[in-house]
């Protein structure tokens, strides 16, 4: 954790090379194939960044399509270029872990509206040779889950053994399974739910109105001003950081604990730890993090609602559907919690999907998907196996 | 759940589980209620070839069956049968769990509307060590095979075989085969009259369909 150093006021934010030309994979598409978004926009051209680790088999059914979160990129078991950390689903993801690389072919993408390599407000805009800030069309959930399927067509995989993520990844991998029930083999929707709630929308306009309301933030337009909104984004980022975590784990991981003094200040100073800690998650969270994209992203995320799309009934979006589900929610977690997954499986039952359902007991609220909770790695890695075995490739552990 | 205690040692096919794996067809799509570890449906996935789901009540014991490969959900018998649509299933089995339900009619009634055919297994509370008991020494049955206390007992509901074969005509549901069998789950061979399963049989399995 970071002593409490004021950061200087004027930070550089995200470099603008890792969302035009990412260190990663890249497909590009010309304006002669654009995306056509919920909005009726169309866009194009338009690109989309990647990562893969593993080997794809011969018959091409051995793919696992990792969806990341809100501030998640495709680097999720590799090095991330602009923080230099590992990737953050490491746990998860690699030869020997639960999604066995050795094993399964897995895609990564950074989603649509995102800021490391996809097309997003970063993005530079053909038309005006300017980023595009709030030009861009808002995108949603399923927008992000057709430009993935556009990668995976680009890719020549027909069929997905497997969509896996958590919180808006989660979300992506209950799209999936909607939109194209016969692409996928297994979705594992992990802290997750079928549409954000009152609840949810509410912190995330909290944190569209910080950056918003930052002087820097320029109408959308601070690139071509050359200032970020970092103070913003760091409010939004310490705001919502308060709400993946359980009070359970910031009580035992901070308490009222002082941070670097004996005495209370009397004054406004990070007299806490707490304190402390956020200033420090929202100072870090600005260089690796794009201001509009926080608001595209948080917005796709308001607009998701699964229900609504299949007008009225969450089970009509499953009717039929021959895809494995895995749904997986954590005790603590009060921002997507085990009543809307369960929600989610009780449409699952109606439409007589093939569910499996596990509540993981944890104290570490939201954020528990990525850290390390040895129960969910054991439920992924079963699910993933047994699903293997259905779909005739070799599980971990089985000869190939 | 677990209402009966465990007859077999690590390893072993349980045999009310073996007797119930026989009624199954190949390939069929099988509802497990009542998973507990996830034994049955693992031999009915194995050796039946069957798309088998669970439901179970305790979540780790949902959560050891998913870490072995089962789809199976965190549910409750007496209130979640009425998500799922009519005829769901191909077959739905309700192992030893049938006493242990709040309302029994209701929980076979929604068995039979979301199953084709329905495997039930029951302890027979009319065995003869049970009258014994009653008869002699004026007490509420404590045997090996259901080991509880009249005031900790999850069996809140039990019956006869002749009452749950009542129960069965009351649903308007057909007894298609009634297979006895001993505490340790191992068929009785031998073809006697309702009365005679209704002292000698410690539990049975019936498939069922309406």
């Amino acid at each position: 954790m970071n002593a409490e150093t004021p950061k200087p006021t004027k930070s550089e934010g995200l470099k603008a090379s890792e969302s035009e030309s990412p260190s990663s994979k890249l497909v590009q598409f010309s304006a002669d194939e654009p995306l056509e978004l919920d909005s009726g926009a169309k866009l194009g051209p338009w690109q989309i960044a990647y990562e893969t680790y593993g080997t794809l088999n011969t018959d091409k059914s051995n793919t696992v399509l990792v969806c990341h979160a809100l501030t998640g990129d495709q680097y999720v078991a590799s090095t991330n270029p602009v923080t230099g950390k590992p990737g953050w689903w490491s746990l998860m993801v690699g030869p020997g872990k639960p999604i066995d690389t050795n094993h399964y072919f897995v895609i990564c993408a950074n989603v649509l509206g995102g800021c490391l390599g996809t097309t997003g407000p970063a993005t530079v805009n053909p038309a005006t040779g300017n980023a595009y800030g709030l030009d861009l069309p808002v995108v949603t959930i399923r927008d992000m889950v057709r430009a993935q399927a556009r990668l995976v067509d680009h890719l020549g995989i027909d069929t997905l053994f497997a969509v896996i993520g958590g919180s808006m990844g989660g979300m992506q991998a209950l799209q999936w399974a909607a939109s194209y029930p016969e692409r996928v083999f297994a979705s594992i929707p992990i802290a997750a739910a079928a549409r954000h709630t009152s609840q949810n929308i509410a912190f995330h306009e909290v944190g569209r109105q910080a950056i918003m309301a930052d002087p820097n933030w320029r109408s959308g337009n601070y690139i071509q001003e050359d200032v970020r909104p970092t103070k913003g984004l760091a409010v939004a980022r310490m705001a919502a950081h308060v709400t993946y975590m359980s009070d359970e784990s910031l009580h035992q991981k901070f308490g009222r604990n002082l941070q670097d003094r004996d005495n209370l200040t009397f004054g406004f100073d990070a007299d806490f730890q707490i304190e402390s800690y956020l200033r420090h998650q929202g100072m870090t969270f600005v260089d690796r993090f794009d201001a509009n994209s926080y608001l595209y992203v948080t917005r796709a995320m308001d607009y998701f609602d699964l229900t609504e799309e299949f007008n009225g009934s969450l089970a009509n979006a499953f009717k039929g559907t021959d895809t494995r589900f895995c749904i997986m929610s954590f005790t603590s977690d009060w921002l997507f919690p085990t009543s809307e997954s369960r929600s989610v499986v009780k449409a699952l039952n109606a439409a007589a999907a093939n569910v499996s359902f596990v509540e993981i007991d944890s104290d570490r609220g939201h954020d528990s998907f990525l850290l390390n909770v040895p129960e969910m790695f054991e439920t992924i890695s079963g699910f993933l196996t047994g699903a293997a075995r259905a779909r005739g490739i070799p599980a971990p552990g089985e000869k190939t | 759940m677990n209402l009966a205690p465990r007859q077999n040692r690590p390893g072993e096919v349980r045999g009310d589980h073996k007797v119930v794996a026989s009624l199954v067809p190949h390939g069929a799509r099988v509802l497990d209620i009542g998973s507990e570890d996830g034994a049955l449906l693992d031999l009915l996935v194995k050796e039946r070839q069957v798309d088998g789901r669970g439901i179970e009540l305790s979540q780790m014991g949902v959560n050891r069956c998913v870490a072995r490969g089962l789809s199976v959900i965190q549910g409750d018998a007496d209130t979640d049968l009425s998500d799922y649509p009519d005829h769901a299933f191909d077959v739905v089995i309700l192992s030893q769990t049938l006493q242990a339900t709040r309302a029994p009619k209701e929980v076979m009634s929604e068995l039979l509307r979301i199953g084709k055919q329905v495997v039930v297994s029951i302890p027979n509370f009319a065995h003869w060590r049970n009258r014994m008991q009653l008869l002699f020494k004026g007490r509420m049955p404590v045997t090996k095979y259901l080991p509880f206390e009249w005031y900790d007992t999850p069996n809140i509901h039990f019956c006869s075989l002749r009452d749950f074969v009542d129960l069965c005509r009351e649903l308007d549901a057909d007894v298609e085969k009634a297979i006895a069998l001993s505490a340790m789950g191992n068929e009785i061979p031998v073809s006697a009259p309702w009365w005679v399963w209704n002292i000698v049989a410690e539990q049975a399995v019936f498939l069922l369909k309406r």
